[in-house]
């Protein structure tokens, strides 16, 4: 019998050990996920009208993303991202066949094909020093020598043959402290035109097949400049005096440089606002705005100045496009209410217009900020005109006709933060009509199911049932289901709009471009920092829609004055929005809600307060309740310093303000700055659940976790090893590793890696921290587990003890006790460097944990948590491996089938966020960067539900089955009964 | 060294004597090693210290006992509440310089001063207040304060025992202090209650600690090449006994030989059994034996 239980145990452990790799079908791909892919808010767009294949439109992206796009239908045909540190200065398009781009400051020069986006050569530019980087392809019909490009980056100017990049010369400007800002081509010569300070202008030619210096002049303005030098045409330009009061028109004809002033107010009487040069390259003409007026100026052949046009309200301007022989149009856009004028005119025919047409765009849309313009040919033999449009929340439209033909919402691939709201319950009282057409789909559906099943489906059945499944209705409705897999997924952009998108498929449900976030004459640079969950109603409070808080602040500096806004998350109005009068640094949701489940935030600022919001005497009363137990901490990253603090008394104030508070210091912990410096800091997520805190052991023994709400894990480097790998040494490189009670500031642990260094991405669950950081000595990636367990309790084993109720197991605890805690940890080689990191949640927290690594590759690996248990030996005993202990190896295995992504690619991934569904054994996970991906994983199987593809219809048919038949052998054991009988 | 051991028992029992109503409790950590460092103390200069550190400091003071190793001393500052800091007490240490330039220190004594009417009154606010009793230490034990003050607090009300305790744990990074723990030596419950002490004398644990090493990362040579392979377990065939392969066979098999002997066994018996008057069985013959009477019942 024993041998029965024992092999009965051993299958079970086999049959576990199969369940590691969580993997899916082919044809279950799409079936829970959902994969965005988006490009971000586009800087610079190239059409091009190839002859052969469909139209298609080149861009580059803030992203750092190189795309081609459909001008159709606004997909992606390639797309590639470069690194973040690899900013696209410069697109264009050499030889008609290859796009260039110039990145990282005007260091890579890349050719990539223009149909498939191969790349065709790199071309990596040296220099000296930081410039500005200018990417210039002369555009030469008549020359029939290969074409040249001109690169000025680095300091210095390239020539690079577009064919194989070779750089054919190079001329070093270092020397001449000239700031380049444009390059013109004349038959045989190049002249590179910039500044020297503000006021002294330049102008070197050189030869264009050697770089040779021929000629080098300059000049010496009358004033200083302001902004940048706008090129008028091949030889002409302009440029604003520092009162931005005067436009000198500068003229370079053949070497010769002149230059000629005008006054602003002799071109427009009633001016007072700021001039700006808009940066449209139009011929002889340019733009210049005054507050909300545009004026369009052009330059004649003798330098003057003459205002052609007056246009009010223009949002933007477009550059000049060569429609036929010396013919250019350009496009600029008029805000008029609601609607949007789009006008197209003839850069020389002031007077028609050549396409006006007003356009209906979602105000949530924001301003347009750029356009771009294309031609086509009618039908009709005449010219027809799109534009292509970026949005204030980084959308691109292309308008034809008077109609947006597609939109992107690339302001999704800059999501800055992540929530989840549940969906309203489902309403009572359903039609009859659409339950006898749900009746109907059911049935055919499942006798569909039944086929595929019974592998007597025809190949259309088959098609059928995956689209069916696809489109699984039930996914993407509206109304909280049973399992809690369908939320909205609540995400703030960084150009201050909030999407909510569906669980189910990935839709946006609503959008709103938040005013507080807009950019406006006191907020230059709107940042949205957080969103957090502002109301979260339950049973009693139902019938409240759920809201969410966004954070948001004018520009990167803690001191810049902040703003609030309060969004319902079903609808996606703006309930509330404050403008606050002190900063903000820090917000902290308490554990505490009012009568009507709003959440109460300490919102922490510069100066030392701390303010109470929501701001109703109610949210008081249970801060004065609660006012001993509130504590917080602060980390100083560059002054390496952690602190902690507890609420003291009301402000003292000019004003009395009952919802601030002044703080104290608690405790500090200073590390030494000559040998550490703060590079990582982790704490456990406040909505986690713990379903045990005893872990019971092999050999019957009890370990009790020392699960805390305030703990915190800092990663230290060394102030030598902080930089990028490689440029420190093992022995001046080392890793500490601190666990702090944030109550108390005790460290509860400290340990060092020697010959370790950053950068450190750690993940902090129930009692154990994971971290990932680089071993300089073994020249490999590192994952260490550092597990907690509490001492105090461990000698609650005894059974007698719980059963006279010995135990201290229900003493409240107290963050003053003395803890006593003990530590396991290990550390194994990892193949990856990571970008994130991540652990699932559960809503019990039963389920055993995955890892969720973000991959170099931008995926997402599911890693068992059992493989990063300190407790894993070489040779684990038959209890340990019937228990589920791996036997240790010295490196993290890499199961291709646990990439939760699986084929696809989480491009530019940047965060992970995981909510537990209300199914015990799911999670639901959400990995963005600039792409957006959506799954639910179960890291122990879904044990607690049936497959999606169940088939219940085959079920029925089963038992109906059975039934049959045993009425059929009861009728036949009958009448054979009845036979013997009667023999 | 034997000199220097004398010294130090002077030193000990001079301490001692010193202080009146209350026991330091001293490190007991790096005693061996005080022991060696004795034994090569003689190869080291205390100049070897950064001059500079000596100069500027001013609350320490530090006695050239041997040549590597000094004696310092930091002080300990008290607030109660939001009052200002004041003196508390001393901690004396030594401070050995290594070979390497490091310095560490060991042997840490701590003597408090006793407290005064004024903190007493003040103490016992606290507790009437159930508020924080702070303390802060220097964060450089050569050049106080260092960067800024080391700062730790404790509920007041946790404080009072028998007569006030307390427990320091002071994490060290070389002359560097980053933290104190500082606290209870035991439990303080929850809700706490207002005590007041029978003495008003501290009684004061101390400990010093330094950075663990983390262990390091196991390599297995041979497994360098098998290193990258799927699941790290289970995929090895082990071997199965026969029971193991064939157990879901087997079962089955076995309850259908159990059960053909039972038949077996029964049939034999049923014979006789089937003779009228012996006990009905329960097997299924019986009931084909009943077949004939009642068809007979019928027939009639």
């Amino acid at each position: 019998m024993a041998m029965a239980i024992r092999v009965f145990l051993l299958l079970l452990f086999f049959l576990s050990s199969t369940n590691i790799g969580y993997s899916l079908y082919e044809d279950q791909v799409g079936l829970m996920d959902w994969h965005q892919q988006y490009i971000g808010k586009v800087k610079h767009a190239l059409f091009h009208t190839q002859k052969t294949g469909r139209k298609r439109v080149l861009v580059s992206t803030e992203e750092n993303v190189v795309a081609s796009l459909d001008l159709r239908h606004g997909e992606i045909f390639w797309r590639h991202v470069l690194g973040t540190n690899d900013v696209v200065d410069g697109l264009d398009i050499a030889l008609g066949k290859y796009v260039i781009t110039l990145s990282s400051d005007g260091s890579i020069l890349r050719a990539w094909n223009l149909p498939d986006g191969q790349m065709v050569w790199e071309t990596s530019l040296q220099g000296s020093k930081t410039s500005k980087s200018i990417l210039y392809i002369p555009k030469n019909p008549k020359s029939d020598k290969d074409d040249l490009i001109l690169v000025f980056g680095k300091g210095s100017l390239h020539a690079v043959s577009s064919i194989d990049g070779e750089v054919l010369w190079r001329k070093d400007f270092a020397g001449e402290s000239i700031e380049v800002s444009h390059i013109i081509q004349s038959t045989d010569k190049i002249y590179v035109a910039g500044f020297v300070g503000s006021s002294k202008f330049y102008v070197y030619g050189l030869n264009a097949d050697s770089g040779e210096l021929l000629k080098n002049d300059h000049t010496i303005l009358p004033c200083d400049t302001f902004g940048e030098l706008l090129s008028v045409s091949g030889d002409k330009f302009v440029v604003l005096d520092k009162m931005r009061s005067k436009i000198l028109t500068i003229n370079i004809k053949n070497g010769e440089i002149s230059y000629k002033q005008t006054l602003i107010s002799d071109l427009i009487k009633e001016s007072s606002g700021q001039a700006v040069i808009l940066p449209s390259r139009l011929p002889e003409l340019f733009a210049l705005r005054i507050d909300s007026l545009v004026l369009t100026i052009k330059v004649t052949n003798e330098d003057d100045l003459v205002l052609v046009d007056k246009i009010n309200n223009a949002a933007a301007v477009s550059d000049a496009l060569s429609i036929s022989e010396g013919q250019h149009a350009f496009a600029f856009i008029q805000h008029e209410g609601s609607n949007i004028h789009l006008f197209v005119k003839d850069v020389n025919d002031w007077n028609g217009d050549l396409l006006k047409e007003s356009i209906i765009i979602d105000h949530q849309r924001g301003n347009i900020e750029k356009i771009f313009i294309n031609n086509y040919v009618r039908t009709d033999r005449s010219y027809g005109f799109r534009a292509l449009m970026v949005m204030e929340d980084h959308s691109l439209l292309l308008v034809q006709q008077g109609e947006i033909v597609w939109s992107r919402e690339d302001g999704l691939a800059s999501v800055v933060d992540v929530t989840t709201s549940e969906l309203p319950v489902e309403k009572e009282g359903v039609s009859v009509a659409t339950v006898e057409q749900n009746l109907f789909e059911w049935l055919k559906g499942h006798v569909l199911k039944l086929k595929g099943t019974l592998m007597i489906a025809s190949p259309e059945d088959v098609v059928a049932i995956q689209a069916m499944r696809l489109r699984s209705s039930e996914k993407s409705k509206m109304t909280r289901d049973h399992n809690g897999f369908r939320k909205l997924l609540i995400v703030l952009t960084r150009a201050g709009k909030v999407f909510a998108l569906h669980t189910g498929d990935g839709r946006v449900v609503w959008s709103i471009l938040l005013h507080t976030l807009r950019k406006t004459e006191v907020c230059e640079h709107p940042v949205g920092l957080n969103i957090y969950q502002w109301q979260v109603p339950h049973h009693h409070a139902l019938d409240e829609n759920p809201s969410i808080l966004v954070v948001g602040r004018c520009g990167p500096s803690l001191a810049a004055p902040a703003a609030l806004s309060f969004i319902d998350a079903y609808t996606g109005k703006e309930l509330n929005s404050l403008r606050l009068a002190h900063t903000i640094a820090q917000v902290i949701p308490l554990p505490y809600t009012d009568s009507t489940e709003q959440r109460l935030h300490l919102i922490i600022d510069i100066d030392q307060h701390a303010y109470l919001y929501p701001r109703t005497p109610e949210a008081i009363d249970i801060l004065q309740r609660e006012f001993s137990n509130v504590y917080w901490y602060s980390v100083e990253d560059d002054n390496g310093i952690v602190r902690g603090h507890a609420l003291k008394t009301n402000c003292i104030h000019k004003i009395v303000d009952e919802y601030c508070f002044d703080f104290r210091d608690l405790w500090s912990i200073v590390f030494p700055s000559e040998s550490e410096k703060i590079i990582a800091t982790v704490t456990r997520k406040s909505n986690e659940v713990v379903h045990t805190q005893a872990k019971v052991m092999t050999d019957y023994d009890v370990m009790y976790k020392y699960v805390s709400n305030n703990i915190l894990f800092v990663a230290n480097a060394a102030p030598k090893a902080t930089g990028e790998i490689g440029t420190a040494t093992p022995e001046e490189a080392w890793l500490v590793i601190y666990i702090i009670d944030t109550v108390t500031g005790r460290i509860l642990h400290r340990m060092t890696h020697h010959g370790c260094q950053g950068p450190v991405h750690a993940v902090f669950s129930e009692n154990w921290v994971v971290y990932h950081y680089f071993n300089l000595r073994a020249h490999r990636y590192e994952m260490s587990v550092i597990e907690v367990y509490d001492q105090s309790r461990a000698d609650n084993k005894d059974v007698w003890k719980f059963v006279l109720g010995k135990h201290n197991l229900t003493s409240p605890i107290s963050s003053y006790y003395r803890p006593e805690v003990t530590t396991k940890s290990q550390s194994y080689f990892f193949t990856h460097s990571v970008k994130a990191i991540e652990v699932t949640l559960t809503s019990k927290g039963i389920t055993s944990k995955q890892l969720l690594i973000g991959t170099i590759g931008d995926q997402v690996l599911a890693l068992d948590k059992r493989f990063l248990d300190p407790r894993r030996t070489l040779n684990p005993s038959q209890a340990e491996k019937e228990e589920g202990i791996i036997p240790l190896t010295d490196s993290l295995p890499i199961i291709p089938q646990s990439y939760i992504t699986h084929s696809l690619k989480v491009e530019g991934l940047r965060g992970i966020v995981t909510v537990p569904a209300k199914l015990e054994s799911t999670s639901l996970v959400f990995a963005y960067g600039v792409d957006l991906f959506f799954t639910q994983i179960a890291p122990s199987r879904t044990y607690d539900s049936l497959t999606e593809d169940f088939s219940y219809a085959l079920l029925l048919l089963t038992i109906v089955a059975l039934v049959a038949a045993i009425f059929v052998t009861w009728v036949l054991s009958e009448r054979k009964d009845l036979q013997e009988k009667w023999k | 060294m034997g000199v220097l051991l004398i010294r130090w028992v002077l030193a000990v029992t001079l301490l001692l004597t010193c202080a009146l109503g209350f026991k330091s409790d001293e490190l007991l950590l790096d005693d061996e090693e005080f022991g060696i460092e004795g034994g090569r103390s003689s190869s080291f200069h205390s100049d070897s210290l950064p001059p500079s550190t000596a100069a500027t400091s001013t609350s320490w003071k530090r006695f050239s006992e041997s040549a590597s190793d000094s004696k310092i001393q930091f002080t300990l500052q008290h607030a109660f509440g939001d009052s200002d800091f004041s003196d508390a007490g001393n901690f004396s240490a030594r401070l050995k310089t290594w070979g390497h330039g490091g310095q560490t220190l060991t042997k840490l004594r701590f003597k408090r001063d006793p407290l005064t009417d004024v903190e007493k009154k003040s103490f016992q606010e606290l507790l009437r207040g159930d508020d924080f009793y702070r303390i802060r230490l220097p964060s450089n034990v050569l050049s106080p304060p260092g960067r800024e003050y080391i700062i730790s607090s404790v509920k007041a009300r946790c404080l009072p025992g028998d007569g006030l305790e307390e427990h320091f744990v002071i994490h060290m990074e070389g002359v560097n202090v980053l933290a104190v723990n500082y606290g209870a030596p035991g439990s303080c419950s929850y809700p706490r209650l207002l005590k007041l002490p029978a003495k008003w004398s501290f009684k004061s644990h101390t400990v010093l600690k330094n950075s663990e090493q983390a262990p390091r990362t196991p390599i297995f040579a041979e497994d360098a090449l098998g290193g990258e392979e799927g699941d790290g377990e289970g995929v090895k065939p082990i071997e199965r006994s026969f029971w193991a392969k064939y157990w879901m066979y087997l079962i089955p098999l076995g309850l259908i030989v159990m059960n053909a002997v039972t038949q077996a066994m029964n049939m034999p018996e049923d014979q006789p059994g089937g003779q009228p008057g012996a006990p009905a069985q329960q097997q299924p013959g019986s009931a084909v034996q009943r077949g004939p009477s009642s068809g007979a019942v019928r027939r009639r």
